[in-house]
């Protein structure tokens, strides 16, 4: 492939909430392992008759997504129907938003290799509804489909951003930090492999050229778009991207134009197969949901809303080098999960309190290194427990490192022959000065560990 | 008003004979003629009304609540296969969402 | 006055009297429906051995001493209303085989209220249409006029009603589908105001539309009714929390009113129903309402908005029936079915949505703002429920527009999701009935009752019965 094309790749990424019930009604949301259609009722079947009342957990926590987003909230929504056919949609619609999406025009700042910072424009961020499953078989050498509804109105948030990303790599950071926001909201587990979190990136190539010596990209956006779905994985993505991007540059090498298209991955095949091209493109007939008033926010609802967001990742890492002085290579590991972020600051603030105290306390790099290092595992143990533990390992009760250095370094003065011994090769002569050692310490040390310091004071 | 009667039926998923189609064809577009008197009001300064009676924020906390059992869920299908619903096989890769 | 000629106030209390008991009492309209519905096809299912038990059930709650507001009233419910282990059909073959798994809220409510339900009614298929003719079980013939339309979509309610095959029924409105037949059929129709009464489990129509109300002999059996039924419903995201009044106490005490007339609506009607109205206006003149002309939005326009309104409603509310899940595939949509469903399909499309729909709704905005500043002159609003009297079986053929067109005087209020009720006024010189509809603001059903009430007291209509050969 010859690089004169730069890839111009949107990205609509699907997330399912973990809310208890569904999105329109009582039925419990989880599905992953359950009997089939055993989590149904007339609403999420489509049975004549049946109406939808919106979840107002799952909508407060679209506009959470959108608010981590840094999008506006307006303070006037609805809910739309998009109709069309096909046997996993109970009602012959999809309940979803049209022109009026519950989040809009935000940005997300990205990381790239050499910390690297990229902005990301956020179009919209929405709630829908899930559909049924399918399940492909053959029964009696038929060729069918079984239908789960257990699936269908669990709560979706469907968040677009601009045709901003210009390669696999920036695509894959974006729905890790994604990911990562998701599970700091506490909305989603945003397991991919379980589906809840299901990608859908848009692709196109844009040409640029050399003119006057200045490097120049043609300034509109191409005029085609090939969408890829089914891939359910950060690395599916990243092949289907690298195999349109050399897909769809052959074709224009060719002096041709790459039809307007929806593709899917075949994962087996490493190959994007077409499915369904612009002629005909759906034609999904939005109208306003007349089963659901509209929704006005106050502005005191919204700022309230905010005012319960979590502290974010980007505002953790930043707020670790700055105030615990932790490089930012590691407060980057430290604030990847949450539940870790939160084990860190909890140790910090047990610590804090000891200083407080005037007892033994770590210091920031020694609590970084030992959550870094996870000789102990956090998962494990509470924070209080592991400041002792590491205070037990690290030091000495009674007893703090400079002074048991302090001894020990006094002893091997006074016995210069035992290590001369020790120095020529005969290894048990350190037991001596071991000896000396623990009775001058009176058994504040365990013997192990004044060999082991005896051990380094003599390299 | 001219009508594709096939393609607007293949959206609707509405299957039809010959004969309905021209005759469906016919009414339609005179249906249409009929509404068109609507273009005489002018609603440049106005807004559309969704829902009549000035509702908002009509919301349910989140409840789990009784579900059918599998056999209530299936009972008026035609066609069951270990609980699930059974179609004609469709493509595999068709959308989602 | 025999049994089947009593209103739910006089049944009632023929009941906990113990002069009958709500097991002769049923017996006795089984009989008649047995004896009648041949002739009128009022039914699309009976439940025979359902209503015994219910009825059983009240006679047992009554030696207990118990009392509900329905207990042991014989009634029917509109075929499009879900009902648990009780065949729904919409009047379509589609769901000719389906039998619900839970109750319409409405129904659920009924069931509470101690009814014994009779049967489920006959309707224009899916309740599109005026006349009980689009209905594939065959149409229901007008008590008073074998030959003639008892009108619709609810045209079972209203003929088993003004047959006294049932005390009273329920329908459900659109625009029309309630006052229309209720006007054919001379009897009393209440559409109550939009989200008033829960569409949970009612087959949809007209989503932004759809009431259900009653059909009764008397305004005092409509009032006891939308007592049950009205209220707001967990189920049903658009009904109100508005206060449900006692609408049956509020009826005694005349209050006095400014009735609106505007002409509009009598230009767009038969001569004959024209005079019919207009002596019930004077005759409440003379009770001492004052009567006042107003101009409301040419009732014309509302036939256009409704049109696209509903029918674009239909097309995605008829998507769901796919014979997946229940019922029967989409080949089994009857022709009106296809027609409303293929003109919603378009004027959806893209490309067409704004000429259309929106531009509906945007009218709408018009009309509802037409009938409030109305509402700041007058207290209710009168005129003709229908443009002509009963016409005969057959004379809707041809015309791809019949529901829309003879709903012409009821789409108004039902697009501003106004409350209105049919009252019956008298008959014309083939001695077919003639109504006329008092409408109200939203919410006003207590208004509109009142004056139907003063009005009905006045007249008693409703002791006229259709002489049935």
């Amino acid at each position: 492939m010859k690089n004169k094309y730069i890839p111009v790749i949107g990205l609509e990424v699907h997330v399912e909430l973990k809310t208890k019930s569904k999105m329109f009604c009582g039925c419990d949301a989880s599905y992953f392992g359950e009997e089939p259609n055993s989590h149904t009722c007339p609403v999420c079947l489509g049975l004549p008759g049946a109406l939808p009342v919106p979840n107002k957990k799952a909508i407060e926590w679209c506009l959470k997504i959108g608010m981590a987003l840094n999008c506006k909230i307006p303070l006037v929504s609805k809910f739309d129907r998009k109709n069309y056919f096909y046997p996993d949609l109970a009602k012959g619609y999809q309940i979803s938003q049209y022109d009026q999406p519950f989040a809009e025009n935000g940005w997300i700042e990205l990381t790239l290799k050499d910390e690297k910072k990229k902005k990301v424009r956020i179009r919209r961020v929405h709630m829908e509804e899930d559909t049924g499953k399918l399940l492909h078989e053959t029964i009696n050498g038929e060729k069918v489909s079984l239908i789960d509804f257990n699936r269908s109105g669990v709560p979706l948030v469907e968040i677009v951003t601009e045709p901003d990303f210009e390669s696999a790599e920036e695509v894959k950071a974006y729905l890790k930090k994604l990911q990562q926001i998701i599970r700091y909201l506490e909305v989603s587990d945003a397991d991919m492999e379980k589906g809840q979190m299901r990608l859908e990136p848009n692709i196109s190539l844009r040409e640029f050229r050399i003119q006057n010596s200045e490097f120049r990209i043609d300034e509109n956006l191409p005029s085609y778009k090939v969408e890829v779905k089914n891939i359910n994985s950060f690395n599916f993505v990243e092949d289907a991207i690298e195999f349109e991007i050399k897909r769809q540059s052959k074709i224009l090498d060719e002096g041709k134009l790459p039809t307007q298209e929806t593709r899917g991955w075949n994962e087996d095949r490493k190959e994007s197969v077409s499915q369904r091209s612009k002629e005909d493109a759906m034609d999904y007939r939005y109208f306003p949901e007349p089963d659901i008033p509209p929704i006005k926010w106050k502005q005191e609802q919204v700022d309230n809303l905010k005012s319960q967001m979590p502290e974010l990742p980007d505002v953790k890492i930043e707020r670790y080098v700055k105030d615990y002085g932790v490089t930012y290579y590691n407060a980057e590991i430290i604030a990847r999960e949450k539940k870790l972020a939160e084990f860190f600051e909890k140790t910090i603030e047990v610590c804090e309190e000891l200083k407080n105290k005037k007892e033994n306390s770590l210091d920031y790099k020694t609590i970084t290194n030992w959550i870094i290092n996870k000789k102990i595992d956090p998962e494990k143990i509470l924070p209080a427990e592991f400041v002792t533990e590491i205070l037990k390992a690290t030091k000495v009760e009674g007893i703090d490192e400079a002074e048991l250095e302090s001894i020990l370094k006094k002893i091997i003065d006074g016995n210069e022959k035992v290590v001369n011994d020790y120095k020529s090769g005969k290894e048990n002569a350190i037991m001596f000065l071991v000896g000396q050692a623990m009775r001058e310490l009176k058994g504040k040390v365990k013997a192990d560990e004044v060999k082991e310091k005896l051990q380094d004071l003599l390299k | 008003m001219k009508i594709d009667i096939k393609k607007l039926a293949k959206l609707a998923n509405i299957p039809l004979k010959k004969d309905e189609e021209e005759k469906l064809e016919k009414q339609l577009e005179e249906t249409l003629k009929y509404i068109e008197s609507l273009n005489k009001i002018d609603t440049s300064k106005t807004s559309e009304t969704n829902e009549v009676t000035d509702l908002k924020n009509v919301f349910r906390e989140d409840i789990v609540e009784r579900s059918f059992t599998q056999e209530e869920a299936l009972k008026n299908a035609k066609h069951t296969y270990n609980g699930f619903f059974v179609v004609k096989a469709v493509l595999s890769e068709e959308m989602t969402s | 006055m025999e049994l089947h000629d009593l209103t739910i106030t006089q049944t009632k209390k023929a009941l906990l009297d113990r002069e009958i008991s709500a097991v002769e009492l049923t017996k006795l309209y089984i009989e008649r429906i047995k004896s009648l519905d041949e002739k009128f096809n009022s039914f699309v299912t009976t439940t025979f051995d359902k209503a015994l038990e219910l009825a059983r059930e009240a006679d047992n709650k009554i030696t207990q001493g118990m009392n509900l507001p329905l207990l042991g009233m014989p009634l029917a419910i509109k075929d499009n209303f879900c009902t648990q282990e009780i065949r729904t059909t919409a009047s379509s073959f589609v769901l000719e085989d389906f039998i619900p798994t839970y109750n319409s809220t409405v129904a659920q409510k009924l069931f509470d209220a101690g009814i014994v339900l009779l049967g489920k009614t006959n309707m224009d298929a899916w309740a599109h249409g005026s006349s009980t003719e689009t209905s594939d079980f065959g149409s229901t013939k007008n008590p008073w006029d074998l030959t003639r339309l008892p009108g619709g979509s609810s045209g079972g309610s209203a003929a088993a009603v003004a047959s006294d095959e049932v005390l009273a029924a329920i329908g459900s409105e659109t625009a029309g589908s309630v006052r229309g037949p209720a006007s054919w059929c001379g009897i009393v129709g209440l559409k109550p105001t939009y989200g008033r009464v829960s569409r949970f489990g009612v087959v949809a129509m007209g989503s932004s539309l759809d009431s259900p109300g009653p059909m009764t002999k008397t305004v005092e059996d409509a009032a006891l009714l939308l007592e049950v039924l009205a209220g707001k419903d967990p189920k049903d995201a658009t009904t109100s929390d508005h206060p449900v009044k006692k609408y049956s106490q509020g009826l005694k005490d005349k209050k006095m009113m400014t009735i609106g007339i505007s002409d509009e609506y009598f230009e767009n009607a038969e001569k004959e129903i024209g005079e019919k109205v207009n002596e019930a206006i004077k005759l409440l003149e003379k009770l001492g309402h004052k009567i006042k002309k107003i101009k409301l939005f040419n009732p014309k326009y509302a036939i256009d908005v409704y049109t696209i309104l509903m029918r674009s409603e239909v097309s995605s509310n008829l998507a769901r029936y796919d014979g997946i899940r229940y019922g029967f595939g989409r080949d089994r949509f009857g022709e009106e079915a296809k027609r409303r469903i293929m003109l919603g399909t378009y004027t959806l499309s893209s490309g067409y949505y704004d000429a259309y729909y929106k531009k509906a709704q945007k009218v709408r905005t018009l009309i509802i703002e037409d009938f409030k500043n109305a509402f700041k002159e007058v207290d209710v609003i009168i005129g003709p429920t229908l443009p002509s009297v009963a016409p005969k079986i057959g004379s809707t053929a041809n015309n791809p527009m019949f529901g829309e067109m003879a709903d012409i005087l009821v789409e108004p209020s039902s697009i501003a999701g106004l409350c209105g009720i049919n009252m019956p006024v008298g008959f014309d010189s083939q001695s077919l009935p003639v109504g006329m509809q008092i409408i109200g603001n939203q919410f006003a059903e207590e208004t509109i009752l009142n004056l139907a009430y003063q009005y009905e007291k006045e007249t008693q209509f409703w002791r006229e019965k259709p002489k049935i050969k």
